[in-house]
């Protein structure tokens, strides 16, 4: 035997048990749901009934299932900007101070890696009415009306939102970070001798150059908030995704469907829909980007 | 010209500080709560009149209390999924480096692209695999989808590759086995980049919500997230208990970040920017 052959061999031996794990718990499983989708698939009866795509007709004319959908598409086009925008003027701050910058990154990172259940029912704790609420009494001392907040259907959304960019900051804080300091600095400098101002500093070269990793944050955060299901499980009453399905997310509908009303096969064609919509919007978000950032 | 960037600068600092405190003030509100008592919870005072560790007790001692077992579970899981992530990713990420065989690029391809497939979608179908293999409510169960990581594959092959080819055709002339080439040659030279993706795993897997959700049924096998979850969906109005299970369910999280805060910052900049 060449010793390319005995090598490759080796190498076969040394992929086959993560062969057999990524055929077997991410393609096979994947597969499988594809097939079952179309199928009256429940854990509740012993059916396997060919139903082609009258789940999917099922899905998408349940009108809670078109909340849920409308929800996410407000948790992603509210939250992604938001997230991204709030942490570049963040990051810029925290390019421009000389001291004390490692201790404000890492305060903003410590939302982003502790438990997403914990601080969810820390922030309900917060949200609670007056007078226990902390931040209705907040409100109370400067004079301002209490608000119901995970209780109102209007602010209910906004308020598990918030709670979402507030763990995300962190993270896109960070990378911003880390994208301004690749930034040559001579590049800076030498427009500064030109007489550039510092704003024109900014507009000009140092946002410019920042668009790639925005880019590639927003295609992160999109498909984070798309997916959003922790916050709203562990902040909605009964985890429900109240009041009156404000709150509910697609995650939250697939995981009610699947594992409380236990009709797999719907939840699998609606699991195939928030796929197949991650799937474009991230596509879309490619193509507009590989556009806007080739120079 | 001074007075201004010296107002600017104050003005940053006075943002950043104000960002700050709503960052860090739900943690230190989470601690306050967690030692008052049922009444003083519902008391405007922001500190506790009689601070107490009694709900501590209530919640790690008292012998009716899971939180101790759900907080067994939580280290098992998270070390174990660690430990093999370590294992295969490194290895995984070795051979795509620095073998070459044919279909090579397939494989690679065939891994990264599961990035793509969002947990939400696999637990239906994962499920329907536990049910068929009797694996609810069992470690494994809990454990097996994240016994490898594909983002650590990515990770590992790029650091593998900075790994010098003399250095293992040496030891293979000295007719050392492929295996110990690998554990013992390539391994130690990665150890930052093994670092980062330890912590990154640790911490995921500690966090982890929607899996340990479905597959743990009985209490006995919950993590901490899914038991506090749980607990506090049952607490009603008893905020100072929920408070302290939320706090001892991030404490171990809150020292893994102050003792790694550099890996850990280097390594989300790292996923950002080579992402």
């Amino acid at each position: 035997m060449t010793l390319a052959k005995k090598r490759a061999i080796t190498a076969y031996v040394f992929l086959a048990l993560p062969l057999v794990f990524f055929i077997g718990v991410r393609f096979g499983p994947m597969l499988y749901m594809m097939g079952r989708s179309l199928t009256d698939w429940s854990l509740l009866r012993k059916s396997n009934q060919f139903l082609g795509l009258a789940n999917f007709a099922a899905v998408l004319g349940d009108p809670v299932f078109g909340k849920a959908m409308a929800n996410t598409a407000r948790y992603a086009l509210v939250g992604a900007p938001i997230v991204i925008a709030l942490s570049l003027a963040v990051a810029l701050l925290l390019n421009g101070i000389a001291r004390g910058k490692g201790l404000f990154r890492l305060i903003y990172v410590l939302p982003y890696i502790t438990p997403v259940v914990a601080v969810s029912w820390v922030w309900r704790w917060m949200y609670q009415s007056p007078p226990m609420g902390l931040i209705n009494r907040l409100l109370g001392a400067l004079g301002l009306p209490a608000h119901a907040f995970i209780n109102n259907p209007k602010e209910a959304l906004y308020s598990i939102l918030g709670v979402g960019i507030w763990v995300e900051m962190g993270y896109c804080v960070t990378i911003f970070l880390a994208g301004i300091q690749t930034i040559p600095q001579d590049c800076i400098e030498a427009a500064r001798i030109d007489g550039a101002s510092e704003s024109r500093v900014l507009r000009s070269i140092i946002l410019p150059l920042l668009m790639p990793i925005t880019f590639f944050l927003a295609i992160m955060e999109g498909i984070q908030f798309l997916r959003i299901f922790t916050p709203v499980y562990n902040m909605s009453s009964q985890a429900m995704g109240g009041p009156l399905d404000s709150t509910k997310s697609a995650a939250l509908y697939i995981y009610q469907t699947a594992f409380t009303k236990f009709e797999m096969g719907r939840a699998a064609s609606a699991s195939l829909i928030l796929f197949a919509v991650i799937m474009v919007v991230t596509l879309v978000q490619v193509r507009f980007f590989d556009k806007k950032t080739n120079y | 010209m001074t007075t201004d960037r010296t107002l600017s600068r104050a003005s940053s600092y006075a943002l950043l500080t104000v960002l700050a405190l709503v960052m860090v003030f739900p943690f230190l509100w989470m601690i306050l709560s967690s030692l008052k008592d049922a009444t003083q919870i519902f008391k405007p005072a922001l500190l506790p009149s009689h601070p107490g560790l009694d709900n501590y007790a209530a919640i790690l001692l008292s012998k009716g209390s899971k939180f101790p077992r759900w907080f067994i579970n939580s280290a098992v899981v998270a070390c174990c999924t660690t430990a093999s992530v370590l294992f295969f990713d490194s290895l995984i990420g070795y051979t795509l480096a620095k073998f070459s065989f044919p279909g090579k690029k397939l494989i690679f391809l065939l891994i990264i692209s599961t990035l793509m497939i969002p947990t939400e979608m696999l637990v239906i179908p994962w499920y329907a695999l536990s049910r068929a293999f009797k694996w609810g409510n069992s470690y494994w169960g809990i454990m097996f989808p994240g016994m490898i990581s594909a983002f650590g594959v990515f990770l590992m092959r790029q650091f593998m590759s900075t790994v010098p080819d003399d250095l293992l055709d040496a030891a293979r002339i000295d007719g050392m086995g492929e295996l110990s080439i690998f554990a013992r040659i390539a391994l130690p030279l990665v150890k930052p980049a093994l670092g980062t993706l330890a912590i990154f795993n640790f911490i995921g897997n500690w966090n982890a919500f929607l899996w340990p959700l479905i597959i743990a049924s009985r209490p006995a096998m919950f993590t901490l997230p899914v038991g506090l979850a749980n607990f506090s969906g049952e607490a009603g109005s008893d905020w100072h208990l929920i408070m302290t299970g939320a706090t001892v369910a991030m404490v171990p999280l809150i020292i893994v970040f102050l003792v790694f805060q550099k890996q850990i910052i280097r390594g989300i900049a790292m996923t950002g920017l080579k992402g």
